[in-house]
Order: C-alpha cells, then sequence, then structure tokens
C-alpha cells in the first residue's frame, strides 16, 4: 500500500513538473508574450519604456522563466488573466467549487445508473434484457457532449444531470462486461448448482469479487466527466472552470488556460491515485479482468 | 458478421458515397439563395435553406465529406504516432520505455477536451476555411495517441516473447528490419482496431469543437459547423428539420459502434 501510494505521489509531481514545463513553453511560445502596450504609451519617459522592456526580457530566457513560473506556483501565485483581469487563482478559487459540485453529481449519477442497468442485465441475462440498456448507452455514446447539453437545456433541465449522461454508458459497458466476466467463473457455477437463488449469487459471489474494479470505474470517470463538463458548462452557461477554459481558448488566455489544464489534470491524477489505492486495499486475488 | 452489423456497414456505405458524390447530388454548399431565406423544406431544398439562404441539404452532405473523410485520416495519423511510439517503447525497453510510458500516462491523465483546447487556442482562430478543417483534424490525429499507443505496446511486449521473433533474432536480423518487417506487419490486427476505434471519437470531438467554435470556419459546412444552426432552438420547435445534422450524426456513430462491436455476449 506504502509502496503504491509513493510511486503514485511521484507519478503526481512528475506529471505536474512536466505539465508544468509544457504550460510555461507553451505561455512563453504562445502570441503576445513579452509585448506589453504601456510600451506605445508616450507619457513615460525613455527610461521607464527601457525599464518595462528589462523587466519583459527577463523571462526571454524559457528555463528563467520556468524557474520564475514553478516558483509563483510554489506560492500559490498562477499568474495574471488578461481576459478578466484577475489573477488567475482568484478565477480557480471562485469557479473550481461549482464545477466540483456538477461532477460529483454527475458522476455519482452516470455510476448509479450504469451500475443499475448492468446488475439488471446480468440478472435477467436475456436478450430483451440486453437491448433496452444497451441501445441507450448507445446513443448516449454516439452523441456529442455538446448536443446532450442542447437537449438539457431545451428540456431547462440542471446541467450536471447531462455529465451523467456522457459518464453512463462507459460505466455501463464496463461494468456488464465485468459482471458478465464474474459470473462465468467456476465459484459461480458451482454456487447455482448447490441451489442459491440469483440475487444471493449476484450480490455474494459476482459483485463482490468485481467490487473493487466497479470502484475503480469511479476514478476514471473523473476524467471523463472532466471533458464532458466543457461543453456542457458553456451551452448551459454554468460559471465553472470548463466554461473557463473555453473562454480562455477564445481569448487565448494562455496563462489562465494552461493553468486549468495541469489543475484538472492533477485533480484526474489524484481521482485515479485514490481509485488504485482502492484496489489494493481489497484484496487484489479476488478481482476480475473484465472480458 | 451478424445481420445488424452488415446493415450498419451498409448505410455507412450509402452515406459514404452520397457525400463523394455531393457535388452530383446538390451543387453548392456556399450559394446563397436570396430569395429563399429561412425557406422550409421543398423539392429544390429537401431540408430547407439556412438564414442565409444557404441549402441545407448541400452543406448536410458536404459536411459529411468533411468529416467523413478527415476523421479516417487523422485515426490514420493518430494510429501512426501510437504504433510508431507504443512499438518502439516495448521493442527497445529500458529507459525508452520508461519515457515514452511516462508520455502516454501524461497524455491519458489530461482530459481530451481540455488538451484540444488548450492545443487549439495556440493556434491561430482567425485562418481560412480550408486551413482550419486541416488544423482541427491534424490536432485530432496528434493528440489522440495515447489510448492505442498503451494497447500497441502491450501487443507488441505480447509479440516479443513468440517462436518467430526469437528466431528472426537469432538469424541475425538488424533491429530495424525486424521492427518494420517482422514486428509492425503482425501488429495490424491491433492496429486495425484501434484506426476503427478512433473514428468515431474523432467524429464526436470534431462536434464538440465545432459547436463550441472552435472548430472548422464558416462558409465550410462540417457536422460540427452544421451544429451550430442548434443553439437556436426556439427556431428548432417551428423547424424540426434542422434536426437533420445531429440525427445523420447520431446514426453515423451508432452505425460504427455496431460494426465495430465485437462484445455484449450475454450467457443465458
Amino acid at each position: 500500500m506504502l509502496a503504491i501510494l509513493l510511486q503514485q505521489a511521484r507519478r503526481i509531481l512528475l506529471t505536474a513538473l512536466i505539465g508544468g514545463l509544457l504550460g510555461a513553453t507553451l505561455v512563453r511560445l504562445g502570441p503576445g508574450f513579452g509585448v506589453d502596450e504601456r510600451e506605445l504609451d508616450n507619457r513615460l519617459s525613455a527610461e521607464s519604456q527601457e525599464y518595462i522592456r528589462s523587466q519583459n526580457a527577463r523571462d526571454s530566457n524559457i528555463a528563467v522563466f520556468y524557474a520564475r513560473y514553478l516558483g509563483g506556483l510554489l506560492h500559490g501565485d498562477l499568474g495574471f488573466s488578461r481576459t478578466f483581469n484577475r489573477p488567475v487563482s482568484e478565477l480557480l478559487a471562485e469557479r473550481l467549487p461549482v464545477t466540483l459540485g456538477s461532477l460529483t453529481y454527475g458522476i455519482a449519477g452516470g455510476l448509479a445508473l450504469g451500475f443499475v442497468l448492468a446488475l439488471a442485465t446480468v440478472l435477467w441475462r436475456s436478450p430483451a434484457a440486453n437491448l433496452a440498456p444497451s441501445l441507450l448507452a448507445g446513443t448516449c455514446l454516439a452523441i456529442p457532449s455538446a448536443v446532450i447539453a442542447l437537449l438539457f437545456l431545451w428540456l431547462q433541465a440542471p446541467g450536471r444531470w447531462a455529465i451523467a449522461l456522457v459518464v453512463f454508458p462507459h460505466v455501463y459497458r464496463y461494468a456488464k462486461n465485468l459482471l458478465v466476466a464474474t459470473w462465468q467463473q467456476p465459484h459461480v457455477l458451482a454456487a447455482q448448482a448447490k441451489g442459491l437463488g440469483s440475487l444471493r449469487v449476484l450480490f455474494a459471489h459476482v459483485v463482490g469479487p468485481a467490487a473493487p474494479q466497479l470502484a475503480a470505474l469511479a476514478g476514471i470517470s473523473v476524467s471523463l466527466a472532466f471533458g464532458a463538463s466543457i461543453p456542457i458548462e458553456v451551452i448551459t452557461d454554468t460559471p465553472g472552470v470548463g466554461q473557463l477554459a473555453w473562454k480562455a481558448a477564445i481569448d487565448r488566455d494562455l496563462p489562465l488556460l494552461v493553468n486549468i489544464t495541469v489543475l484538472v489534470t492533477l485533480i484526474t491524477l489524484a481521482a485515479n491515485t485514490l481509485a488504485d489505492l482502492a484496489l489494493a486495499w481489497w484484496n487484489p486475488a479476488n478481482t476480475v479482468e473484465p472480458a | 458478421m451478424k445481420r445488424t452489423q452488415v446493415i450498419a456497414l451498409i448505410f455507412l456505405c450509402v452515406i459514404a458515397l452520397a457525400s463523394l458524390f455531393a457535388g452530383f447530388i446538390a451543387p453548392s454548399y456556399s450559394e446563397q439563395f436570396r430569395d429563399f431565406i429561412s425557406a422550409p423544406p421543398s423539392a429544390r431544398f429537401p431540408l430547407g435553406t439556412d438564414e442565409l439562404g444557404r441549402d441545407r441539404f448541400a452543406r448536410l452532405l458536404y459536411g459529411t465529406r468533411v468529416s467523413l473523410l478527415l476523421a479516417p485520416a487523422a485515426a490514420l495519423l493518430s494510429t501512426f504516432i501510437a504504433a510508431l511510439l507504443g512499438g518502439l517503447a516495448a521493442y527497445l525497453g529500458g529507459y525508452w520505455e520508461k519515457a515514452i510510458t511516462t508520455g502516454i500516462d501524461l497524455f491519458l491523465s489530461l482530459p481530451w477536451l481540455f488538451l484540444l483546447l488548450a492545443a487549439r487556442a495556440m493556434l491561430p482562430l482567425n485562418t481560412s476555411p480550408v486551413t482550419s478543417v486541416i488544423l482541427t483534424f491534424l490536432l485530432l490525429g496528434c493528440l489522440g495517441w495515447a489510448t492505442p499507443a498503451r494497447i500497441i505496446r502491450a501487443g507488441t511486449r505480447t509479440l516479443l516473447n513468440s517462436d518467430f521473433l526469437i528466431h528472426a533474432r537469432a538469424a541475425g536480423i538488424s533491429p530495424a528490419s525486424l521492427f518494420w518487417r517482422h514486428l509492425m506487419p503482425n501488429l495490424r490486427p491491433i492496429l486495425l482496431a484501434q484506426f476503427w476505434i478512433s473514428v468515431p471519437v474523432f467524429v464526436l470531438s470534431e462536434a464538440n469543437l465545432g459547436l463550441l467554435g472552435l472548430g472548422v470556419s464558416e462558409p465550410l459546412p462540417s457536422w460540427g459547423a452544421l451544429l451550430r444552426e442548434l443553439e437556436n432552438y426556439t427556431e428548432i420547435l417551428h423547424s424540426p428539420w434542422m434536426l437533420a445534422p445531429v440525427a445523420l450524426l447520431v446514426i453515423v456513430v451508432a452505425c460504427l459502434q455496431v460494426v465495430l462491436r465485437t462484445e455484449d455476449q450475454i450467457p443465458c
């Protein structure tokens, strides 16, 4: 367990460093970097303009720029957003709770719907019982998340449930395949041969051994849900991080966009780490690979 | 192949042929018929015209052509990058494998749309329509390699222990020849599967980008660009034929999924 924790901590740190470097490089190479409109201000003396140029020139070396960027990160300084004319940390502090709230509802809804339908499919094990959930999952997979958001907008339903519809088909397919694979294990056949009821077999001998991997799905769903949050927040006009990222992309506010991307990556990695730890905490010998 | 898969394949072929011969079926996607602004469906305009008087049916056919031609092109690019990186990671092993695996993990940790958005923002937004098409699909191809690379790496590792490769190595074949002549051709089934899996993913990603205004630029149509009309939802109530692009997109992606489907066998 400790080994996994250390490994994951190293992975997160490495990702943050590489992600930060990539981010800093993007900002450094992005259009408009190092340009200061004060240089065009005729009221400023030649010395003042020279001072502004020398301040900007400090960041022309990418290594120096990255070191300063990292130093800023350590002090919680994520830079300044040109579009919103506010510090990035302030914007994130304001919008992150909104997105995290939506994601919690969306992921919980998607997981619940996916698990319940997968359980029903495996319990009744007939083509008819498989057809309706498979059709629903297939349709949700075939609709772009932006269109799902539009649908929710037309129905005047909360956007967070749109995230649930994006997460659900992935959960359903994985959970169903995993439960089917577990159902075909010898111990399940033995339990059925001994005359145990379907529900008892399902919950005690199928869901139990598959539980760690089912729980790990929650971690994987975070990445999916974050991706879906951009079009959903934009279309339903939810003031979250997804909408912020879109505005930053449209206005080419790279410092803001890069910090959001690194932050989202770290949250995703943390969620995956929790899922891995949950898997390790459970007895891994009981786990079954999905078909 | 099951009957549903055959039907889905036939439907996909019909749609692909119709979009390829769009020039014969509907003359122009950008011509503006000023006397027919927002016209309802008719024999001349089967899906009516948009607010600029352009034939919606023609735009749908040309948009389908753009999406259905370029999504496979992007999938080809991403599969090539994945084959190269995933194959080399497993083949070279050691630090190379660690470095490439770290890269794959980094890409997989980034939510797909955030990555696309960040990369798209780096590139000019006011480009010509043709450049925007190339940029959009090039980005999809260049950024979508991580998941296939992980699978190809696993496949390559399995292959490396097979008898024919051990024989080839013992016979003194050069590493480059071993990689290109013996390893890659035997990875063909995995590469093909990864290619086909990427196509619907890229079609949907382009649609999402288009709806967010970061995809293909006007007046060139693509499914993403056509979906932008859906934002005007009060008009859709009076003009339900505006839903044709989304219906076609959903049916095509669903057909691709049906054709690709190998699982879903429920034991009775």
